[in-house]
């Protein structure tokens, strides 16, 4: 039997799982903060004895699309977007610094700042506590202050800054929990250049558009993929019966 | 079968979910005191099907690895407690708060609930209820022969009575605030309850301590915005339409290997 069944079969199934990375895409059309997935086939050449003509195809996950989402006016004082490139950094469930794009802040009943997805928000000085305000405001740079409560008239105070960084790209990676972190694990400095919108949130930078031609582009390769496998049976039929003695 | 169709599932839900949001929130545009809810989503965990950083050798690593993202749910739905527009009633129980607070309401069951909408009446004891008939904490009793009534920016209530010269204090309506009123658990009528993320309430008089101030023939609509739910709920349709196309793809897919293999 000719492995060339093995071809069109090791291609399509990694056309299956450039589909899922696709589709989760979609999924999270809505999600904010969201960064897509990038997917790409690698050649994996097996080269025998004979021609080399065998060489199988692999999806992977090269990386993450990091351009800046869309961003949406929400009018609330606590949803921060980062414009352009940066990050916020939270503490992930380790206790160990993360970074997202997700700034849709909450105080806690203990104070702290935490984002949509409960992870507590670090400033210059680890964690932000908020003290009972009125109003709480985040200015372009990243300064937190307050309104503090019960003081008519009283000038705003700065309670700390959110730590915001602007790692090089090449040096993130996704972890499991959706969070982007160093590959080498370490913080990074602050970034004084980086800048937050306050009253509007980031969407997911998942281009619909883009998605739906991924999605037929992998569609049809897969077709031609399984297209392979039944040729690669037709000729073994046509072999056999080449072969057989009737 | 497939994780792709499982994936697109995750996110028919979520749209789903958030078509709800938006519905409630439009068939509440003209409640008064009624906050508009949205939806938070995050993504699901990630699988490893391949571990970045893999030996492909002695001396080589595996640069990129393949991570498969697992769909998309719904984290919370959270109300967004902006201030409201003020409407004008020019009815003497109609109060609205201007900034920060909750006026506070007895329930049948001894728990105290919050709320911002302020359209109250009496009931026949002459107590100060809401339009559910709860009364009001603390209670205010109006006298029988009340002429007028009068409640003053920092929760003063007074009547004007009959042969008696001056204004009758009858009692003293405060605000509650909360650190978190993100965290107030909603539970219809325009009611919300104190939860452990809301944090205890700090009760204070109005105007005080950061509180807002009562205004009095006013009531606060809704802080829905019609034109935002619209937008949102095209947007909510569109990427519905996109994970079911999905799904249909990878129908097509299984469909085209089942029959010509």
């Amino acid at each position: 039997m000719d492995r060339m069944l093995y071809i069109g079969m090791s291609a399509a199934k990694e056309n299956m799982l450039a589909h899922g990375i696709n589709s989760n895409n979609l999924a999270n059309v809505s999600t904010t903060g969201f960064r897509a997935d990038l997917e790409q086939f690698r050649s994996m050449p097996v080269f025998g004895p004979g021609l080399p003509t065998r060489a199988y195809a692999m999806a992977e996950r090269p990386g993450i699309d990091f351009t800046a989402g869309p961003l949406e006016s929400t009018g609330r004082d606590l949803d921060v977007a980062i414009q352009d490139q940066g990050w916020l950094v939270v503490e992930d469930e380790n206790g160990q610094p993360a970074y997202t794009r997700a700034g849709r802040l909450d105080i806690t009943a203990e104070g702290f700042l935490v984002n949509g997805s409960g992870y507590r928000v670090l400033g210059n000085g680890g964690p932000i506590a908020i003290p009972p305000a009125e109003s709480v405001f985040v200015s372009s740079d990243g300064n937190v202050s307050i309104k503090p409560a019960g003081q008519q008239g009283a000038a705003l105070a700065l309670v700390d800054r959110l730590y915001l960084v602007n790692p090089p790209k090449q040096e993130l990676e996704k972890g499991r929990d959706g969070l982007i972190r160093r590959k080498d694990g370490v913080l990074d400095p602050i970034d004084l250049n980086v800048k937050v919108q306050s009253g509007a949130l980031e969407k997911s930078n998942v281009s619909p558009v883009e998605a739906m031609v991924k999605m037929i582009e992998i569609s049809r390769s897969y077709e031609l993929n399984v297209k392979v496998m039944s040729t690669a049976e037709e000729v073994d039929q046509s072999s056999s019966s080449l072969m057989s003695l009737s | 079968m497939d994780r792709a169709l499982w994936v697109s599932k995750t996110g028919l839900e979520v749209q789903q979910t958030r078509m709800a949001v938006i519905s409630n929130n439009l068939a509440n545009v003209s409640t008064n005191g009624y906050k508009k809810g949205r939806g938070i989503f995050e993504d699901l965990i990630y699988q490893n099907v391949r571990q970045p950083g893999g030996q492909t050798s002695e001396e080589t690593i595996l640069p990129s690895g393949l991570m498969m993202g697992s769909g998309v749910r719904t984290v919370a739905t959270e109300k967004l407690h902006t201030q409201g527009n003020f409407i004008s009633t020019n009815n003497n129980f109609d109060l609205a708060i201007v900034g920060k607070g909750y006026l506070q309401i007895d329930m049948p069951d001894g728990s105290i609930a919050y709320t911002r909408d302020g359209s109250f009446r009496l009931n026949q004891n002459g107590q100060l209820v809401t339009a559910s008939g709860y009364l009001v904490n603390p209670g205010i009793t109006i006298p029988q022969d009340a002429q007028s009534i009068t409640i003053s920016r920092d929760g003063v209530v007074s009547v004007k009575l009959p042969n008696v010269v001056g204004e009758n204090q009858v009692g003293n309506l405060q605000l509650a605030d909360f650190i978190n009123p993100t965290g107030l658990e909603p539970i219809g009528e325009n009611l919300f309850l104190e939860t452990v993320a809301s944090g205890a309430p700090q009760v204070g008089v109005p105007g005080a301590d950061g509180l807002g101030r009562l205004m009095q023939g006013q009531l606060e609509s809704s802080n829905v915005n019609v034109a935002e739910e619209l937008v949102n709920m095209i947007e909510t349709q569109r990427a519905y339409e996109m994970n079911s196309r999905s799904i249909s793809a990878t129908d097509g897919m299984l469909r085209y290997i089942s029959q010509n293999l």
